[in-house]
């Protein structure tokens, strides 16, 4: 079977495990790593790895004969605004890993076959899929009024990138805990957290749902989507049973559902108590996949 | 030989040391964000007319913190600053903001509605969340305090290079917050010299203190030493955990030592007994939950929450916090309290069903 050719924007933590998913697909090749750093231990692992990595950046990528077919974006939001354009004119499509939703966003178990035509998709945050799905879930089964999620993450595994940016991550996780997720109003709330050892990512998902809601079909509902999630991120699992609360002042009057998370990485490059990347780069593959399938039938 | 009573550094020529009341913000915690607009009004006119320079409002959690997590505000917050806004003739008001939880719009719109002082929260190692949002609230013309949460859980000279952070993001001012209430004296003053010697040439710096140990007065009157001039209490200690410093002790203790606060002990006594005790929904006490934080460094606004989780399982409160403790959670974490709670239910049964 043919492939679709793949360069990597960004050679940091998040490219460099994307870089070693991508080079277990069967229709994407990965074949170009491009940074700005010539001293990028990422550049570095790449041209290991037998990728053409350069430290010219983007503008030099886009000046070879051939071109790839997708650009994977994991630098910042601030960079893929200004070149999104820029790969749209070169007719790249593009799989965006930073919060900056130039395109339509994309969770795999939700809506991951919707947007393969799209020129421009974003991955939100590794905050969001981690959630988005579990928001999404309850929504199937009962109408989601407000949905909150709060996502812990190891501070070793919070870039540079997240750290300036920490409203984009906010912003952009509860606007799609409401597009994708279904609820009529989101919320997002981060915390990082510097434990020796460091933690694995945790996240809690609460969703309010009307009084009469079938407790049953939403308990299902979840437990079928952690399966769906583990398909392609084997390490995330429900800390605990979805736990139910009576409506009560506390609860303004709705049926709380709280979900409870954990996110172990596969550990590609990245150590597995970073799950937040691991199940950014593990969508992010995931979507280039189906991608690349719909162009390649 | 100089006074040991003889501060190094102070506030301005007419003040020694600017204090802010924390009532109608970290109390916001004790009162399970159910503050109404009377109470707010109220307050704030007590405080106001005893002098007090700087009154913090808002949700406990800073901007945005009304959610399930942290509890919804019977108020919004953003009501509450506007009407303590109003209401003061004298003090500025201040809001807290936590990167994570609140955005920079929460801070545009705290200023619209009269907010003065823009306060801004990171646990003690994550100052450069913080950046973007010094950036703005200088641009806005507000003036900037920069928080160190859970102080106690790093040495002095991490939080010197984080203060650093901070005020080279245009912070005026870094305080060291006992969130735990869990420092000790020395402890205290350690941590403030340290970030003084960082930044004291080019900014100020404050502590913010709790009662989980019944150290919340000696702690500031050492950090004042220290060289803090910006002093955080709350009257009749009304905060989270076992509460804050009780802001009216302090002052009374500053009348003692010849330290300049510009707020009467009398007219803030009064305010305590008339204003405040009504507005509280019990005293805040020192007892098993609150001295297990100061004893784990567990973050002081974990309480309500511990409680809330340890009725609804059926669990050892207690035991929550000491676990939380053990976790190394975080300021922001009350979600993880209902996960140790489950867990502890979980091996209750187990045990129960052995004997």
């Amino acid at each position: 079977m043919s492939k679709l050719t793949a360069a990597i924007v960004g050679p940091g933590n998040i490219g460099t495990d994307l870089m070693y998913k991508l080079l277990r697909s069967d229709v994407i090749e990965p074949r170009w790593m491009i940074g700005v750093d010539p001293a990028s231990e990422g550049l570095r692992l790449a041209a290991e790895k037998g990728l053409e990595a350069s430290h010219e950046g983007v503008d030099w990528l886009l000046k070879q004969d051939q071109l790839p077919d997708l650009i994977f974006e994991a630098t910042s939001a601030y960079v893929h605004r200004e070149y999104a354009p820029r790969y749209e004119e070169a007719g790249i499509r593009a799989i965006d890993l930073t919060p900056a939703a130039v395109g339509p966003a994309v969770i795999p178990p939700v809506n991951g076959e919707e947007h393969v035509a799209a020129m421009n998709v974003n991955m939100i945050t590794c905050g969001g899929q981690a959630t988005i799905p579990m928001v999404a879930a309850v929504s199937r089964a009962a109408a989601v009024s407000y949905a909150e999620i709060v996502a812990s993450v190891s501070s070793m595994s919070a870039g540079p990138g997240t750290r300036a940016n920490i409203d984009e991550f906010t912003r952009t996780t509860s606007a799609g805990v409401e597009t994708i997720g279904g609820a009529q109003q989101g919320k997002a709330i981060i915390i990082l957290n510097p434990a020796e050892p460091p933690m694995i990512m945790r996240d809690t998902i609460y969703c309010a749902v009307a009084p009469d809601a079938d407790r049953d079909a939403i308990v299902a509902s979840i437990f079928a989507m952690e399966k769906a999630v583990q398909e392609y991120v084997p390490g995330y699992r429900l800390l605990q049973e979805p736990q139910i609360d009576d409506p009560s002042p506390a609860t303004r009057g709705q049926t709380k559902v709280s979900i409870f998370v954990e996110v172990e990485g596969a550990g590609d490059f990245l150590p597995p108590y970073a799950g937040n990347l691991d199940i950014m780069t593990a969508a992010a593959t995931q979507v280039g996949q189906n991608i690349a399938r719909s162009v390649l039938s | 030989m100089t006074d040991i009573n003889t501060l190094d550094r102070t506030w301005s020529a007419d003040l020694d040391l600017r204090l802010t009341d924390t009532c109608l913000r970290d109390g916001s915690h004790h009162k399970r964000h159910q503050f109404t607009a009377q109470e707010v009004h109220d307050i704030v006119e007590a405080l106001d007319n005893s002098g007090v320079p700087v009154i913090e409002v808002t949700h406990g959690d800073g901007l945005g913190g009304s959610s399930f997590n942290y509890g919804f505000s019977r108020t919004p917050e953003q009501e509450l600053i506007r009407i303590a806004a109003e209401t003061a003739k004298r003090a500025k008001i201040a809001f807290l903001m936590l990167p994570g939880v609140g955005t920079k719009d929460d801070i545009r719109a705290a200023q619209d509605n009269g907010g003065q002082i823009c306060r801004i929260a990171t646990h003690c190692t994550e100052a450069d969340t913080s950046i973007q949002h010094f950036g703005l609230a200088r641009e806005l013309g507000l003036e900037t305090v920069g928080f160190l949460m859970m102080s106690h859980t790093q040495p002095p000279e991490v939080l010197a290079k984080q203060a650093r952070i901070m005020v080279d993001a245009g912070n005026q001012c870094v305080y060291v917050v006992d969130s735990a209430g869990a420092l000790v004296m020395e402890q205290t003053a350690d941590r403030v010299a340290a970030v003084v010697a960082e930044i004291g040439h080019e900014a100020t710096v404050g502590f913010h203190g709790h009662e989980n140990l019944g150290l919340g007065v000696s702690n500031t009157v050492i950090a004042a030493r220290a060289g803090a001039t910006q002093i955080d209490g709350s009257v009749r200690r009304f905060g989270a955990g076992a509460g804050n410093t009780p802001l009216e002790a302090f002052v009374g203790v500053c009348d003692k030592l010849g330290w300049k606060t510009g707020i009467d002990f009398l007219t803030i006594v009064d305010a305590s007994e008339d204003v405040i005790k009504p507005a509280m929904p019990e005293e805040c006490q020192l007892d098993r939950m609150t001295l297990m934080m100061g004893y784990a460094g567990v973050y002081s606004s974990f309480l309500k929450h511990a409680g809330n989780a340890a009725d609804r399982y059926g669990v050892s409160g207690a035991k929550i916090l000491l676990e939380a403790g053990r976790r190394k959670l975080i300021g922001g974490q009350e979600d993880q309290l209902i996960d140790i709670a489950l867990m502890l239910k979980a091996e209750q049964d187990k045990a129960a069903a052995n004997s």
